[in-house]
C-alpha cells in the first residue's frame, strides 16, 4: 500500500495544522510517512499544498500522483486535478466546484454551527481519519497536543463532526509504532545539541530560520546560548569568539545570508577557527524564490572567502544524515580547526520523514582540545609547526601562564605578524597540508543500486531520496542502473567514481541546478567523460518519477 | 642595456620621495623604467626597499640582481649587497657603515650644509645621477615639479652637491622621451574615466585604494562622483543604485573587501544591472599581508554570488591592458547588464613603468541604452527576448514609465512571481546571456612560439615576466610560447586546446598555491598541466626566479 | 502628464498597517503632483519592502537591510527624481544598521519611511530591533533579552535636520508628514507604527492607538533638546509629528558639479574629456 493525501489551500487556511494531524495519527497508526511541502512567500494568500504519503513501507520521496486531494480552495482542485489518480478522490467544501462529482462536505456550515469558521480544517481531518479508519483515540490525542483550552474544546467538537460525515472505505490496520517522524532542520539542530553546541547565533532567513528556532526552543532546557543578532556578518565573527573561547559554536543561513559571511569565513581560515556553519539553499540569485529549494550554491561555497585555506563542505542528505553528519561536522571543525560549511536546502529542511530513532551512541564528542597546563615556561604557539598542520589547541583562561594569541594577518607560530618569505611559505604550507590530511577522513558517497551498473546515476545533497526511488525502481524493472550520491563534497571524493565511472557505459549527472555544479567538480577533479545531465532549476524539488521520465527519453535520445 | 637601482630603508626615511624622483627623472631621460616596491604593512620602520630597473628597451620586470644599492640603513646593505652585479657600487652615508668597500659619502651632513638633513636624499640622488653619467638638468627639473615649493631649493642644491661628490661610472647617453610613467591602480582608473563611468564609491583597502583616490582627485574636474562609503557592503549596492538611474558605476576594494559584496553582487546578477568591480588582489586568507602580491582570488571571483547568474571575470595583464580593459569592461557590463570583475594585484597596482600613451581613439562608449519608441503599456524590463537581453531605459527619462527591479524571481514587469515557468524563463534568460558572453570573451595573448614543445600558462600580471623569460628562453634555443589570459571567465579554450594538442609539457605558472588555472583547464578544456611552478610567498616572481624555476622543467 | 499612481494587489494580511501606509504614500505623492516615473521607491526585504509592488511608480527591490545605499547611488545620479526609501524596522535598524547611521551623516535629499511594526514579519514573527525587552516571540521563546532601539533618538544624535513619527492608524496625519518629509531638502526619517496582526500580539493597533497623540501646535520644530526628550518618550503615551526640522545643507550640494550642473547621468559621455589626465604622466 502506498497513498497520498494532497492538501491544499491559500496561507492561513490551516493546512499545515491538517498536515500535522495527519502526519501524526497516520504515524503513530504504524505507518511510514513522508510530507512534501510547497509554499509561497507570502504570510496570507497565494497558493500553498502539502503532500501526505503513508505507507507500510519506509519512502523516501513523494510521489507526482495523488490518491487522495483534500481542498480549502476551488484553486487546488484546478491545480492538481490533473495529479489525481484514476479512482481518487477529492474532498471540499460543499461550497466549492458545486457542479462537479466531487466528495462535498458541510465543512463550512458545520464550523459555523460549531461557533468558529477556522475549525473547518479540523472538521475534514476527521472526514479523513474515518475514511481511513483511523483510531479516533489517536487522532484526539493529536489534537490535545495541538491546542489549548477552548480552541481545543471546539475542535474536539469539530473532529467529531468530521468522524461521523464519511465512512471508512480504505480501512487501515493499526500497527505497532516504533519510529519517530521530523524534518531535516530538527535532526541538524539535534546533530548540534548532540555534539555539545554551546553557541548558536544567526539572523532570520528562510529556510534556515528553523534551525535557530528549534535549538532556541530547548535552550534552556540545554544551556545553549542563541542570540538573534543584527547581521550575519556579526553572526559568523561572533561564532568565531565563542569558538576561540572553547564552546562549540555554530551559526547559519541561506546563500544571501551566507554570502555576507564570506569575509569571516576567510578569518576563520587563517585564525584556524574551528566554527560549523549551515547554508540552507533556496533559489538564487539575490533573494530569488525564497521559499522554494535549489542546490545552487555548491561553488560558491567552496570557493566562499578570499585568498587559499582548507575547509571542509558537507551536503545532507536526508534527515537520518543530517543529524550524523552536523555532529560529525563539529568533531572535524575542532581536529583538523577549519570551518565545516553543512549545505542542506530547503525541500530537506522541510519535508517530514517518519525514521528509526536516532542512535545517540553513534555520536562521539572529540574536541582535540590540549589539557590546560600548569606554569608554562614558554610561550605558548598557537601556530605550531608539526607534521600534519595541525597545532595544539589550547583555550584561553584555562593554563596558568598561557595566553593565546590569535591573527587575521600572516602570523608566526605564536600568533605575531610576520611578514617574512619563509614565515609565510611555512603557514601556507601548515594549513593547506590540513587539507591533505582531511582527505583520508573523507567519506566516499553513498552508493544505490547494483554493483557496477552500466548507468551511473550521480548527485548530491537532498536528490538522495528521489535517486533512491528511482534507482530501487529502474532495478526492479531489470535496468542496470546505480547511483552515487555525495554527502561529503569538499575536498571532493574522488576513489568510488573513478572505480563506477571508469565501469559504466554512461555517466548522467542529476542536479537541482541549471549549471551542473556536481559536473563541474566531476569534471575537475576526474576528467572522467559526463553523458548527459538532468537539472531542475524552477525551485520545486525533483522526485523519482521524474528522474526516471527524465532518464528514458536521454536513453532514447 | 639593462640597470637596476634599489634603494632600502626603513619607513619615513624618504624613500618614497627619492624612489618617485629617480623614477620620473630616469624616464625623462628617455629610459623604459620599471619601479617595483617592498613594502611591509605599517607606517614608520620595518624594512623596506624599492628597485628601480631601466633599459633603452621596454621592460615590465625586476630582476634579482642590481648594479646601484643606495643604502639608508646598515640593514639595507646586509639584506642586498650580495645581489650586487660585477662592478655594482653601494652607496650609504659614511655615519651607516666603514666598509671601505663601498662608497662612502658625507650625505648627512651635506645636507646639513644645504639646510636640512632630511634632503640627504636628494644629495644621494645628485650622486646616482652622476655616476650614471647623465646631465644634471632634466633632474632639476624634476624635483622642482614634484616637490612643495617650500624645499625645491634645497633639495636642488643637495642634489647638486651630491653630483659634484663622484665621478661619471656609467657613461649613459639621454634618450629622447615620448612616454607615459603610470602603475596599474592609475591605469585601471584611467579606463575608467575614459569609459565615462561617473559613480566610483569604495572603502580604503591596500592595494586598492589608489583606484578610489585617483578617481577623488579628478572628480571635480571630470564631474565624476566619488565618495569613500560606510562599508563594502554599501559600496556595491550604492553603485547599484547608480547604475540602476543611468550612469556608469564602479566600485573596487580587495579580498576582504570584495568578500563583503558577494551578496550584492548575486543582486547585480538578478536584477541584472550593469556595474564593474576591481579586486585588487592581495595574499590571504582574511587579512593575511596587506602590502604584497597574490593570485589567490580567481576561483573566488568567478564563484562569488550566491545561485546561478551569469558574470564576467577579466584579469589585468599590464597598464596598458589595465586601461583598455577597464574601458571595455563597461561597454561588456551595459551590453549584457552583468557585473564584470576585473582581477589585478598588488603587484601590478603599484608597480610603475614606462609605457606608450594611451590611445584614447581606441575606446568607445556603447552604452546600449534602449532609445526607440516603446510598445504602450507596462514597460518590462525583463522582457523575454531571443538573446536574454532585454531593452534598458532608466528612470524618469520616458514618460509614463516606470522601471522596476526586482530581487525577488520576477515576471517581466520586474514584479515578484513563484510560477514554476516564469522562474525557469528567467533563469534560461540569464543563462542564454552568459552564452552569448562566450562569444565576447578574447582568447589569451600567445606570445613566444606558436605550437609550442613548452606551452606555459598563466594569468593577469604574471605577463610582466613571463614575457621576458619566454624571449630569453627563445634565444637560448628552446621551443617556448605562453598563454597570458586575460578574459578568463567564461573561460576561453580554443587557444589552449589548439597548442595543447601538440605540446610536449604543459606548464602552469601561478601566483598562489593552489594552482587555480589549472583547475580551470582541467574544468572547461579537460587539459591539466605537466608541471606547476607556483609562489605564494607574497611577493611577484622576479625575472631570475622565474627563469631559474623553468629552467628546470623545460624540454 | 499624469500623476495618479496605479495600485496592484497586495499579498499583505487583512488589517496589516501596509494597507494604510501605501494609501497614505498615493495620497502624499499625488497632491504633491510628482509623475511616477520621476519618483523611486527603494526597498529592502520584508512585508513593508514589497511597496514597489504595489504601488506604480518607479521600484528597487533590492536586499535585505540594503534600501539606503542604492537610495543614495540612485539620488547622486539623478538629483532630478524623487526618492524614496521604504523599508521595516528589522531592515532598517538591524540588517542596516551602519547604512542608516551613516545615512544620517551624509544628509542626503532623500524621504525615510520605516515601517515599525516591531517584529519580523516576512520570517514569521522573531524579535527585531524594536521589539521590548522580554517580549516572548516565536524565536526568543524566553524573552527578548537585548533593548529596543530608540530610533528618533538614534537619528536625532546623528544629527538628522528631520525627524518624525507617524502612524499608520491616522492616515491624514501620515500623508501630511510623508509630504513634508519628501519636500524637506536632506534626509528625512519617519518611523511609522503600524501593527502586525499575526505576528505581534503585543504592539496592536489598539495599543498604537491608545498611546499615540500629537505634539501640540505650539511644539517648537527647531528645539532639539525638546525633541530629544520627545524622541525618548515610549510608554503611556508616545508624541507623533515632526520632533525636529532644522535646515541643513545637502550631501549633494557640497558636490559643486552636482549642484550646479545637470544631473550626473545627463552628463555627455567622451572618452577624449579623460585623455587630459594624462598630462601628469609623462
Amino acid at each position: 500500500m502506498d497513498y497520498t493525501i494532497l492538501v491544499g489551500g491559500a496561507a492561513g487556511q490551516g493546512i499545515e495544522t491538517v498536515v500535522l494531524l495527519l502526519e501524526k495519527t497516520i504515524k503513530r497508526s504504524g505507518y511510514n510517512v513522508f510530507t512534501y511541502k510547497n509554499y509561497m512567500s507570502m504570510v496570507r494568500g497565494g497558493h500553498n499544498f502539502m503532500q501526505v504519503r503513508f505507507s507500510d513501507k519506509p519512502n523516501s520521496t513523494f510521489s507526482t500522483k495523488v490518491d487522495m486531494i483534500f481542498a480549502m480552495t476551488a484553486e487546488t482542485v484546478d491545480f492538481h486535478i490533473g495529479n489525481l489518480k484514476e479512482n481518487g478522490l477529492v474532498i471540499l467544501d460543499d461550497e466549492l466546484h458545486k457542479d462537479q462529482d466531487f466528495m462535498h462536505l458541510s465543512l463550512q456550515k458545520i464550523a459555523k454551527g460549531i461557533g468558529n469558521p477556522k475549525v473547518a480544517p479540523t472538521i475534514g481531518f476527521g472526514a479523513i481519519g474515518k475514511y481511513f479508519g483511523l483510531d479516533f483515540e489517536i487522532a484526539r490525542k493529536a489534537l490535545e497536543e495541538t491546542f489549548k483550552g477552548k480552541v481545543l474544546q471546539l475542535n474536539m467538537e469539530a473532529l467529531e463532526k468530521g468522524y461521523g460525515l464519511t465512512e471508512t472505505v480504505v480501512p487501515l490496520e493499526r500497527k505497532e509504532d516504533t519510529k519517530i517522524i521530523m524534518n531535516g532542520n530538527q535532526a541538524l539542530a539535534l546533530g548540534a545539541i548532540a555534539a555539545g553546541v554551546k553557541y548558536y547565533c544567526g539572523y532570520p532567513m528562510t529556510p534556515s530560520t528553523s534551525v535557530m528556532s528549534y535549538i532556541s526552543e530547548k535552550s534552556k532546557e540545554m544551556g545553549i546560548v542563541v542570540d538573534q543578532i543584527e547581521d550575519e556578518v556579526g553572526a559568523l565573527n561572533m561564532a568565531l569568539g565563542a569558538s576561540y573561547a572553547g564552546t562549540r559554536a555554530m551559526t547559519g543561513s541561506s546563500g544571501g545570508g551566507f554570502a555576507l559571511m564570506v569575509e569571516a569565513l576567510s578569518l576563520a581560515g587563517i585564525l584556524e577557527q574551528p566554527v560549523v556553519v549551515v547554508n540552507a539553499q533556496r533559489p538564487g540569485p539575490a533573494t530569488g524564490l525564497s521559499t522554494r529549494t535549489e542546490q545552487a550554491d555548491l561553488r560558491f561555497v567552496i570557493h566562499a572567502g578570499h585568498g587559499e585555506f582548507p575547509k571542509m563542505v558537507i551536503s545532507l542528505r536526508n534527515p537520518q544524515d543530517a543529524f550524523y553528519q552536523t555532529a560529525r561536522a563539529f568533531n572535524i571543525a575542532e581536529k583538523y580547526q577549519i570551518p565545516v560549511i553543512i549545505m542542506t536546502e530547503e525541500y530537506l529542511t522541510d519535508y517530514m520523514m517518519t525514521m528509526d530513532p536516532l542512535d545517540f551512541s553513534k555520536v562521539t564528542i572529540e574536541r582535540n582540545i590540549v589539557e590546560a597546563i600548569e606554569d608554562s615556561k614558554e610561550r605558548y604557539k598557537r601556530y605550531k609547526y608539526t607534521e600534519s598542520g595541525v597545532s595544539p589547541r589550547l583555550i584561553p583562561g584555562k593554563s596558568k601562564g598561557v595566553e593565546i594569541l590569535v591573527d587575521s594577518h600572516e602570523h608566526d607560530e605564536y600568533g605575531n605578524i610576520d611578514e617574512s618569505i619563509e614565515t609565510r611559505i611555512n603557514m601556507m604550507k601548515k594549513r593547506m597540508n590540513k587539507l591533505e590530511e582531511l582527505k583520508e577522513e573523507l567519506l566516499e558517497p553513498d552508493q544505490l543500486g547494483v554493483e557496477n551498473p552500466d548507468i551511473l546515476l550521480v548527485g548530491f545533497g537532498a536528490t538522495h531520496g528521489a535517486l533512491l526511488d528511482a534507482v530501487t525502481r529502474l532495478n526492479e524493472d531489470g535496468l542496470s542502473v546505480g547511483a552515487l550520491v555525495y554527502g561529503d563534497i569538499w575536498p571532493f571524493p574522488t576513489k568510488l567514481i573513478n572505480k563506477l565511472g571508469k565501469g559504466a557505459k554512461k555517466i548522467i549527472t542529476v542536479e537541482q541546478n541549471m549549471t551542473g555544479q556536481l559536473e563541474s567538480l566531476i569534471l575537475e577533479k576526474t576528467r572522467l567523460e559526463i553523458f548527459d545531465r538532468i537539472l531542475k532549476y524552477d525551485g520545486r524539488p525533483i522526485n523519482g518519477d521524474e528522474i526516471i521520465s527524465n532518464l528514458n527519453t536521454i536513453l532514447e535520445g | 642595456m639593462n640597470y637596476s637601482i634599489l634603494i632600502g630603508g626603513a619607513a619615513g626615511q624618504g624613500m618614497d620621495t627619492l624612489a618617485q624622483l629617480l623614477t620620473k627623472t630616469l624616464k625623462r631621460y628617455g629610459y623604459f623604467v620599471f619601479k617595483h616596491s617592498d613594502y611591509m604593512s605599517r607606517v614608520r620602520g620595518g624594512h623596506n626597499f624599492i628597485q628601480i630597473r631601466f633599459s633603452d628597451k621596454q621592460v615590465r620586470t625586476y630582476e634579482d640582481k642590481v648594479d646601484i644599492i643606495y643604502a639608508l640603513n646598515k640593514e639595507t646593505i646586509d639584506l642586498h649587497s650580495e645581489r650586487l652585479k660585477e662592478g655594482g657600487i653601494v652607496l650609504v652615508d659614511k655615519a651607516v657603515s666603514h666598509d671601505e668597500n663601498l662608497l662612502l659619502l658625507d650625505l648627512e651632513e651635506t645636507a646639513k650644509e644645504a639646510g636640512n638633513k632630511r634632503a640627504m636624499t636628494s644629495v644621494g640622488m645628485g650622486a646616482i645621477i652622476k655616476l650614471l653619467g647623465l646631465e644634471p638638468d632634466v633632474a632639476l627639473n624634476v624635483i622642482g615639479i614634484t616637490l612643495k615649493d617650500s624645499i625645491v631649493d634645497l633639495n636642488k642644491e643637495a642634489f647638486s652637491k651630491g653630483y659634484e661628490m663622484v665621478g661619471s661610472r656609467f657613461g649613459l647617453k639621454q634618450e629622447k622621451d615620448e612616454k607615459i610613467l603610470i602603475d596599474g591602480n592609475t591605469a585601471v582608473a584611467m579606463g575608467a574615466a575614459a569609459a565615462g563611468c561617473r559613480y566610483y564609491c569604495g572603502y580604503p583597502m591596500t592595494p586598492s585604494t589608489t583606484v578610489l583616490s585617483n578617481m577623488e582627485k579628478w572628480s571635480q574636474e571630470l564631474g565624476i562622483f566619488t565618495e569613500q562609503v560606510e562599508d563594502e557592503i554599501a559600496a556595491l549596492n550604492m553603485a547599484l543604485g547608480a547604475s540602476y538611474a543611468g550612469v556608469r558605476a564602479m566600485t573596487g576594494s580587495s579580498g576582504g573587501g570584495i568578500a563583503l559584496m558577494s551578496e550584492a553582487l548575486s543582486l547585480a546578477g538578478i536584477i541584472e544591472t550593469p556595474v564593474v568591480i576591481i579586486n585588487v588582489q592581495r595574499p590571504g586568507p582574511a587579512t593575511g599581508l596587506p602590502t604584497r602580491t597574490e593570485q589567490a582570488d580567481l576561483r573566488f571571483a568567478i564563484h562569488s554570488g550566491h545561485g546561478e547568474f551569469p558574470k564576467m571575470v577579466i584579469s589585468l595583464r599590464s597598464p596598458e591592458d589595465a586601461f583598455y580593459q577597464t574601458a571595455r569592461a563597461f561597454n561588456i557590463a551595459e551590453k549584457y547588464q552583468i557585473p564584470v570583475i576585473l582581477l589585478s594585484d598588488q603587484y601590478l597596482a603599484d608597480g610603475e613603468l614606462t609605457i606608450e600613451p594611451f590611445d584614447f581613439s581606441k575606446i568607445e562608449i556603447e552604452r546600449n541604452l534602449y532609445e526607440d519608441e516603446l510598445p504602450a503599456g507596462r514597460y518590462k524590463r525583463y522582457e523575454l527576448t531571443d538573446t536574454g537581453i532585454s531593452p534598458r531605459i532608466i528612470p524618469g527619462k520616458v514618460e509614463d514609465k516606470i522601471i522596476l527591479v526586482d530581487s525577488d524571481e520576477h515576471d517581466e514587469y520586474g514584479n515578484i512571481t513563484e510560477s514554476a515557468q516564469m522562474r525557469t524563463s528567467m533563469v534560461d534568460k540569464r543563462s542564454k546571456k552568459g552564452e552569448l558572453l562566450e562569444g565576447e570573451v578574447e582568447e589569451p595573448w600567445l606570445i613566444g612560439d606558436e605550437n609550442p614543445d613548452n606551452l606555459l600558462v598563466c594569468w593577469g600580471s604574471l605577463f610582466g615576466q613571463v614575457n621576458e623569460v619566454v624571449e630569453i628562453l627563445q634565444e637560448e634555443g628552446h621551443s617556448v610560447g605562453a598563454l597570458v589570459y586575460g578574459d578568463i571567465y567564461p573561460f576561453p579554450t580554443r587557444l589552449l586546446k589548439e597548442n595543447a594538442a601538440t605540446a610536449k609539457s604543459i606548464i602552469d605558472i601561478e601566483n598562489n598555491s593552489a594552482a587555480q588555472l589549472d583547475g580551470l583547464m582541467r574544468e572547461f578544456a579537460l587539459i591539466k598541466s605537466d608541471h606547476k611552478i607556483l609562489k605564494y610567498d607574497g611577493r611577484a616572481f622576479s625575472v631570475d626566479e622565474l627563469y631559474n624555476r623553468l629552467k628546470e622543467v623545460v624540454e | 502628464m499624469t500623476c495618479e499612481y496605479n495600485l496592484y494587489d497586495p499579498s499583505w494580511c487583512p488589517g496589516c498597517g501596509n494597507y494604510m501606509i501605501r494609501t497614505a504614500l498615493k495620497q502624499a505623492l499625488e497632491e504633491l503632483e510628482i509623475p511616477p516615473h520621476m519618483a523611486v521607491i527603494v526597498t529592502g526585504i520584508g512585508q513593508a519592502a514589497k511597496m514597489p509592488h504595489y504601488i506604480g511608480a518607479n521600484g528597487f527591490n533590492g536586499l535585505h537591510g540594503r534600501a539606503l545605499p542604492p537610495a543614495i547611488g540612485i539620488k547622486l545620479s539623478n538629483k532630478d527624481l524623487t526618492v524614496i526609501a521604504e523599508s521595516g524596522d528589522g531592515d532598517t535598524y538591524g540588517e542596516g544598521g551602519n547604512h542608516f547611521i551613516h545615512t544620517i551623516r551624509r544628509n542626503i535629499n532623500i524621504a525615510h519611511f520605516v515601517h515599525d511594526n516591531q517584529i519580523y514579519g516576512l520570517t514569521k514573527g522573531q524579535g527585531s530591533p524594536t521589539t521590548a525587552m522580554g517580549q516572548v516571540t516565536t524565536l526568543q521563546y524566553d524573552g527578548v533579552k537585548v533593548e529596543p532601539v530608540k530610533p528618533l533618538a538614534l537619528s536625532l544624535t546623528m544629527g538628522a535636520g528631520f525627524v518624525a513619527r507617524g502612524f499608520s492608524g491616522d492616515i491624514p496625519q501620515l500623508v501630511e508628514l510623508m509630504k513634508e518629509a519628501i519636500l524637506y531638502k536632506g534626509y528625512a526619517h519617519l518611523d511609522i507604527f503600524q501593527p502586525c496582526v499575526v505576528w505581534n500580539k503585543v504592539n496592536t493597533f489598539q495599543w498604537y492607538k491608545d498611546r499615540v497623540y500629537k505634539l501640540s501646535e505650539d511644539y517648537d520644530q527647531t528645539d532639539f533638546n525638546a525633541a530629544y526628550e520627545k524622541a525618548l518618550e515610549f510608554g503611556d503615551k508616545i508624541p507623533t509629528g515632526i520632533l525636529y526640522k532644522v535646515e541643513k545643507e545637502t550631501y549633494e550640494d557640497r558636490f559643486q558639479f552636482i549642484k550646479d550642473g545637470p544631473p550626473l547621468v545627463d552628463a555627455e559621455l567622451n572618452p577624449f574629456d579623460a585623455e587630459k589626465l594624462m598630462k601628469d604622466f609623462y
